[in-house]
């Protein structure tokens, strides 16, 4: 059976550190960085890259579109 | 360009499945974190692109915390006095009846001080989209109590909680529109989760396709959430519109068009 | 094409000359003295012959934003109101004259303050000619005196409005808005096809986005726009003044007079000279930019000047200012509705400078 594998691109600078990614992200991917960008917010990060779908959930709540994401089958 | 990115095999144009879209700018919203406009920009922003209406659009903002709008989507824009963007936008649809016209609003905006503009628009049917995010709260002023505050709700010119009995009720200006004959689609959406965000984009996308048609006015009421006005996280403050704000402005469509 | 010859109220000659001027839309709301002019619009539905718009809006504020909304597209916009109805545009006319909006607002002005009288007054002078609403900004004013000039100065005021992109106001009053006079009326010219490139129309992919707005958050380049406004006043005043002279070569005397009080010191002056007064008439015809410099001018020629305003006296201000000392200046005028009448101009004339 394929498998659907994503990727997300997050655009460090531009998060404010919502969290709202975080929680919409059905498979526990994104987190929070324990440090700061440059605005000094704990950005969002793909912590576990490895369970990413690609549903693009965390790009579509994403208030400062700061998300790209990508999906393949595999 | 700081990026932090997932699985690199995977990142390949042929893959994306979500990229902003190009009407948004490089502009960084002014919004605070977690604040439904950027959501509500964006989707606006994706159905002008996905519809080809860049050339088509014209914007109207309001005075509040988008009172920056132009700065963010790449369109024509015009400035609103306070509350006036209904009757501005009525002018320009009037001279330029071809062209996609839309108002952009907050509560205070369009459930206050613009209540006569607004309700005039739409019961002459004019011929525009009219998004109203309703996060009950006076945000760019520093949180005062807004029209659709509701009852018990603390601001900062409620600080004991709105009392209806001094105070009043708060407004469903929604449904007022709604009843009038002038407006054609009238519905409640949201922007706070991956769901709501399809719907409003879907209600928005009708709105568009009803302006073509010469439809009369549509009402896009966005509820959203204002994590700083409400003094709350982000994530708290949508938990909290869900349990206090969905009950009193229920989700869905008021008004659809009867063919 | 010749001039067509029409008896007509004011009002009316607003109207019909709006629509062969070529204006693209009209906004109003109903009040005395000056409801003809939509009533006249409704009726000759221009929207079927120059396809322009006429729309009663739900208020005068509403009114003002929709010419905001239209001049901002690059289009020739107009509303028009009395005195209270004028009150109420103020926020939407400083919104305009900060975003450099070109449009017409013509005030056919009633007595005041508040709902005052619906008779004629000048009594709204200040309000024109020295911002009228927030912020600092002029008006380019124009005063009609006749049913002619009132026809006339909708050309001119649209010309003058997209020459310096600012709103003009014609100020004229329930006097010279109600008489009926004979009228040449332009031909009809066509609207305009094409749109300033500043114009919000929708953006093509060939230009930047337009922006229409008076927002700006930054103090410095606040300022810097705010000196830009002064240079474009400057520039105003400069070439844009307009005034006319009545038996002025020999006059010791001078009236200074707009509009309907400018029409009854004609006779004065003629009523004045009977009696061997050498009176004459100034009438500003731009009240901003103000004749500054050629009333300065005749003040080293005559001994003194009366200014005639059915007001208590506001234009008398602008008067002091440009005679800057040099004889003495005194105001004349009736208010709450009254017209002057030429009499009582003369009679005024001579208790103040000649004596009994």
């Amino acid at each position: 059976m394929a498998k659907i594998r994503g990727s997300i691109v997050v655009n460090v600078e531009k998060c404010k550190g919502c969290e709202v990614c975080m929680v919409s992200c059905p498979t526990g991917t994104i987190a929070m960085a324990k440090e700061v960008n440059g605005k000094g917010y704990n950005y969002a990060f793909p912590a576990n890259p490895e369970l990413c779908i690609g549903c693009a959930n965390c790009a579509m709540v994403c208030p400062d579109g700061v998300i790209t994401v990508y999906k393949t089958k595999i | 360009m700081v990026q932090f990115t997932g699985i690199k095999e995977i990142i390949k144009p042929e893959n994306l499945v979500y990229k902003k879209t190009n009407i948004m700018t490089k502009n960084i919203l002014s919004y605070c974190p977690g604040c439904g406009h950027g959501t509500a920009h964006r989707i606006l922003a994706e159905i002008i692109d996905e519809e080809g209406l860049q050339s088509e659009a014209i914007g109207v903002s309001p005075v509040g915390c988008s009172v920056f709008m132009y700065y963010y989507l790449d369109i024509d824009w015009q400035e609103a006095a306070h509350g006036r963007a209904p009757a501005v936008a009525t002018a320009i649809k009037r001279l330029l009846p071809e062209k996609f016209v839309f108002t952009y609003q907050g509560d205070g905006d369009l459930a206050a001080i613009g209540t006569a503009e607004t309700i005039h628009a739409c019961n002459r049917g004019e011929n525009i989209l009219i998004i109203f995010i309703n996060n009950g709260i006076y945000g760019m002023t520093g949180g005062q109590m807004a029209p659709t505050t509701l009852p018990g709700m603390k601001s900062s010119t409620s600080p004991y909680g709105r009392d209806v009995k001094t105070m009043g009720n708060p407004i469903k200006m929604a449904d007022i529109i709604a009843s009038l004959p002038g407006s054609y689609y009238v519905t409640r959406q949201s922007v706070h989760t991956p769901a709501n965000v399809k719907k409003t984009k879907k209600a928005i996308r009708k709105a568009v396709q009803y302006q073509k048609l010469n439809k009369g006015t549509c009402l896009v009421e966005i509820l959203s959430n204002c994590p700083s006005g409400w003094k709350m996280t982000p994530v708290q403050s949508n938990k909290w519109m869900e349990e206090n704000m969905f009950p009193y402005y229920p989700l869905g469509d008021l008004k659809t068009p009867k063919e | 094409m010749e001039k067509e010859l029409r008896l007509m109220k004011g009002n009316e000659a607003v109207a019909e000359a709006a629509i062969r001027a070529g204006v693209d839309g009209y906004f109003g709301y109903p009040i005395t003295p000056q409801s003809e002019i939509i009533e006249y619009l409704m009726d000759a539905n221009p929207a079927e012959t120059t396809g322009m718009v006429v729309l009663q809006a739900e208020s005068e504020i509403a009114a003002i934003n929709m010419v905001y909304g239209g001049a901002a597209c690059g289009k020739k916009v107009m509303t028009t109101s009395s005195s209270p109805g004028i009150s109420l545009k103020q926020e939407g006319i400083s919104y305009i004259a900060g975003a450099e909006l070109p449009c017409l607002i013509v005030n056919v002005v009633r007595g005041g303050p508040g709902l005052g009288t619906i008779q004629p007054a000048q009594s709204d002078y200040f309000q024109a000619t020295k911002g009228g609403g927030h912020g600092d900004y002029h008006l380019i004013v124009l005063a009609p005196a006749s049913v002619q000039e009132m026809a006339d100065f909708v050309e001119l005021s649209f010309d003058l409005a997209f020459k310096y992109r600012n709103p003009v106001m014609m100020l004229s009053d329930g006097a010279i808005g109600q008489m009926m006079e004979k009228v040449y009326l332009s031909p009809h010219k066509e609207r305009a096809k094409t749109v300033p490139e500043w114009a919000t129309t929708g953006k093509p992919t060939t230009r930047q986005r337009n922006i229409i707005t008076s927002l700006d958050l930054d103090p410095n380049r606040q300022e810097l726009f705010n000196r830009k406004l002064l240079a474009k006043y400057d520039e105003i005043r400069e070439k844009e003044v307009r005034f006319e002279e009545f038996q002025c070569e020999d006059a010791e005397y001078l009236l200074v007079a707009y509009g309907t009080s400018a029409r009854v010191c004609q006779k004065s002056v003629q009523l004045a000279r009977e009696q061997g007064i050498k009176a004459g008439l100034l009438r500003p015809i731009t009240l901003f930019p103000f004749p500054t410099k050629r009333i300065n001018e005749l003040a080293g020629k005559v001994k003194g000047m009366l200014s005639v305003e059915m007001s208590a006296g506001q234009m008398v201000e602008d008067v002091l200012l440009s005679v800057s000392g040099k004889v003495p200046v005194y105001h004349f005028g009736r208010m709450g509705g009254i017209v002057t009448t030429p009499e009582e101009v003369v009679e005024s004339l001579k208790s103040k400078f000649i004596g009994g």
